[in-house]
């Protein structure tokens, strides 16, 4: 960083927020204790500091949580579609009137800059409750029918890594649909799914259409096994994902996998060379890199190699590391201890194989868990660490001669959730992404989202999409 | 950055003809608008508080040409222009002096005068500023008169019709001119006009073009018509300047002219050129502010921060 012109501290207030320090679950419409009377800790990643106690579900608690969605859902799908719109534009916009607190919140406890929660993440929640309370009333014309019935009751497992956003991705087509929901939020961010119990409570949401289990993998399994479930939405892992798989095969319920990616990012050698790097730069070290559609393999024409990582090295230098709630901070705190442990072994591994390893210059903070920015090259297929997701902000450089090469590389891996094509000829654009098997792919940009396209994958990244139109589609009986 | 870097001296041969010329500047990377612009509204989100503030004011400060061009300068109001260059704030001589005043060639003679010993510089559009449009003879004509007339820096403007006809060694050429008649006294800005040349990749092939012709600075428009400076086309000429030291080792500076009125504006500049060309930009004989109206917001702003209250705009004189 330029030593003349350093950024004073720039810490978003913290005072916005109100924490308790102890929260229930949400059941029919109220705060309970478990029924175990089990609780656990959720920290700030960034300082390791305890935020609050959460209750911690079990099983007694996702039947209760399913019975109570089960009673709400007779009268919500029966509600006009009109009328569930109602609702769901006022979630909408408390959620615009609360994303101040909410963006602090989300920071505090999964360790992402407070730039991306206030920029992307919240700004992408409301507008998923716009966009699905728009189709409420439509759904007659959405093109699945004349008249689409709900599914039931919806079990939903979402990850940590956008813990705000992945709850509006599922929440916001299932009630728009006429389904109840019962939803599981990751045990390391329980926190803003609470604040939404909340939120749905000032927007008078009738009981049990919306119930919150804080808790582990048990609780997940519990819930995605209940026989009264009639839906299933996960996003996470591979590895659960398949779990679920087996859990729900043989079964009526309708179930949506969105797992894991190691999306290529491809530059050719005549793509904007600047905009490029800042895509590069999106498209992995977003979010610490803990994104499943990060585009965590650069696959880069030979020919500007040399200066495109030039650019990219010197940009990297750039990055600011540090307390996310500062508002100049580029690179947050990685969400767990665990997460950054599967980092440093897979990056110690890549190292292992051979690939050369570069981090710019980057003090790390002496409590929390960090990571510096990693770009690893000489990267071959064989390696690693270009199969493996690592999710975190290490990227693998590799490279290629022709257009048909880098497809090849490209669709090389056992994922297929995104891809990124950079180029200024746009009938490469078109050729390349035709070919390219990956739910999305992006042409000059990189992890940019939007309610209304759909997102999803293809291979071991899972099936089903969620956003847009197509969105709807997981959560009707067509 | 062509795709394959060109030694120095491969860069003298693009200029060999208008084939080699275009053939250079279109192999140029594209710029993708969108990319671009999103890069430089980010960069604008970064928060300048306390002592970085109060530094980025002071550098802003020390960075800003004083200009005027009006119809209807006079020697009085020029005189009064020089004098607020060179103590910017009377009621805090810790204030810094302004880089130069910028003014007409029939002003120059004045100009000088007014900030003699002082080190702000005299700096003085020529070459038919603001439309260029006249012969060449007439343009080198009052080039050599600010010259004479003591100017340590000409600001001229590019011929846009030719550039955007295609005719870019017309350019080159008249660049090279005016570089000579500068001669060893003046340092010269290179305009472009950005609003006219439309496209960003305009820009970037011109940013080029003006190096490539001797360049001290390049500098992104008059002032004179809707769209001046912005971030995203300073950004894009901060980017050339990067690069093109990168090739050559030889380093221009960057001035946005038009349209910077505040404050809060001008950091967002300079947090652009530290995070793009880097610190070694962040100095007044590497990047400038063409803007009349924005130093006395950064003097209230100065005011503001040593006594915790903000003054008003009777605070600071008017010119």
């Amino acid at each position: 960083m330029a030593s003349a012109f350093e950024y004073a501290p720039a810490p978003e207030s913290r005072s916005v927020v109100d924490i308790a320090p102890s929260y229930g679950l949400f059941i029919d419409g109220e705060f309970v204790e478990a029924a175990e009377g089990k609780v656990f800790k959720t920290v700030s990643p960034s300082t390791e500091e305890v935020l609050s106690e959460v209750a911690q579900a079990g099983a007694e608690d996702v039947d209760r949580a399913v019975r109570a969605a089960r009673k709400a859902f007779e009268k919500w799908s029966a509600l006009p579609g009109s009328e569930r719109a109602k609702y769901l534009f006022r979630i909408a916009r408390i959620v615009q009137e609360r994303s101040r607190e909410l963006a602090v919140l989300e920071t505090l406890d999964n360790g992402k800059p407070i730039r991306e929660t206030r920029d992307a993440d919240l700004p992408l929640v409301a507008a998923h409750f716009f966009y699905y309370a728009g189709w409420a009333d439509k759904l007659d014309h959405a093109g699945f029918g004349a008249d689409p019935r709900p599914l039931g009751v919806a079990g939903q497992v979402i990850p940590w890594n956008f813990p705000l956003l992945m709850l509006a991705w599922k929440i916001a087509p299932a009630l728009a649909t006429g389904n109840t929901v019962v939803l599981k939020p990751a045990e390391t961010t329980p926190l803003s799914a609470l604040f939404f119990a909340d939120i749905c409570r000032q927007a008078g949401l009738p009981k049990g259409v919306v119930n919150i289990l804080p808790g582990y993998g048990d609780a997940g399994a519990a819930l995605t096994a209940h026989p009264d479930v009639n839906k299933v939405a996960f996003t996470g892992s591979t590895a659960v994902g398949k779990e679920i798989a087996r859990t729900v095969a043989g079964t009526s319920k309708k179930l949506t996998l969105e797992l894991g990616g190691k999306g290529a990012n491809i530059v050719f050698d005549d793509a904007p060379i600047d905009q490029a790097v800042e895509g590069i730069v999106t498209g992995i070290f977003f979010n610490q890199g803990q994104v499943c559609c990060a585009g965590s393999r650069l696959l880069v024409q030979e020919s500007v190699q040399d200066e495109l990582l030039d650019a990219l090295k010197r940009r990297l230098s750039t990055l600011r590391l540090g307390d996310p709630l500062d508002k100049n901070t580029d690179i947050g705190a990685i969400n767990s201890a665990e997460q950054l442990a599967r980092i440093t072994t897979l990056a110690e591994r890549g190292e292992a194989e051979g690939a050369e390893r570069w981090s710019p210059a980057c003090e790390l903070p002496s409590a929390g868990y960090w990571f510096a920015p990693t770009l690893f090259t000489n990267v071959t297929q064989a390696h690693t660490i270009a199969r493996d997701e690592i999710f975190g902000p290490v990227l693998s450089v590799l490279t290629f001669r022709t257009p048909d090469e880098a497809v090849a590389k490209a669709n090389n891996t056992q994922y297929g959730l995104s891809a990124g094509i950079w180029t200024e000829k746009g009938s490469r654009i078109l050729a390349v992404a035709n070919k390219l098997r990956a739910g999305v792919v992006w042409s000059n940009t990189f992890n940019k989202f939007d309610p209304t396209s759909p997102f999803g994958g293809y291979k071991e990244s899972g099936f089903g999409r969620e956003g847009g139109r197509h969105g709807l589609e997981a959560y009707l009986d067509v | 950055m062509p795709t394959s870097a060109p030694t120095a001296h491969a860069l003298a041969d693009v200029t060999a003809s208008d084939g080699t010329l275009r053939r250079f500047l279109h192999g140029l990377p594209g710029v993708d608008a969108v990319g671009l612009e999103a890069r430089a509204a980010s960069l604008g989100t970064r928060s300048i508080k306390t002592t970085a503030k109060a530094y980025a004011i002071d550098l802003a400060i020390s960075m800003v040409d004083l200009t005027t061009l009006e119809g209807a300068d006079t020697p009085g109001k020029v005189r009064a222009l020089g004098a607020k260059a060179v103590h910017p704030d009377p009621t805090d001589r810790t204030t810094p002096a302004t880089a130069a005043v910028c003014v007409y060639p029939d002003m120059v003679a004045t100009a000088k005068e007014a900030v003699a010993g002082s080190g702000v510089k005299v700096a003085s559009v020529a070459t038919a500023f603001p439309a260029g449009r006249a012969a060449l003879d007439v343009k080198l004509a009052d080039v050599r008169d600010a010259v004479a007339a003591g100017a340590d820096e000409i600001d001229m403007v590019i011929d846009r019709g030719a550039f955007l006809a295609g005719k870019y060694l017309k350019v080159y050429d008249e660049i090279v001119a005016v570089k000579e008649a500068c001669g060893t006294a003046a340092r010269l800005k290179v305009i472009f006009e950005t609003g006219e040349l439309s496209t960003y990749d305009n820009i970037r092939r011109a940013s080029w073009l003006g190096m490539l012709a001797g360049a001290d600075f390049i500098k992104t428009s008059t002032g004179k018509v809707a769209v001046n400076a912005t971030p995203a086309n300073t950004l894009l000429m901060l980017e050339a300047v990067r690069d093109y030291r990168a090739q050559t080792g030889v380093q221009v500076g960057v001035k946005p002219a038009g349209g910077i009125r505040t404050t809060k504006d001008a950091i967002k500049f300079l947090v652009l050129v530290n995070e793009t060309a880097g610190e070694d930009w962040l100095d007044n004989h590497w990047f400038r502010f063409g803007a009349s109206s924005l130093l006395n917001d950064l003097l209230m702003q100065r005011q503001k921060l040593a006594t915790g209250r903000y003054s008003g705009p009777d605070y600071v004189t008017v010119d």
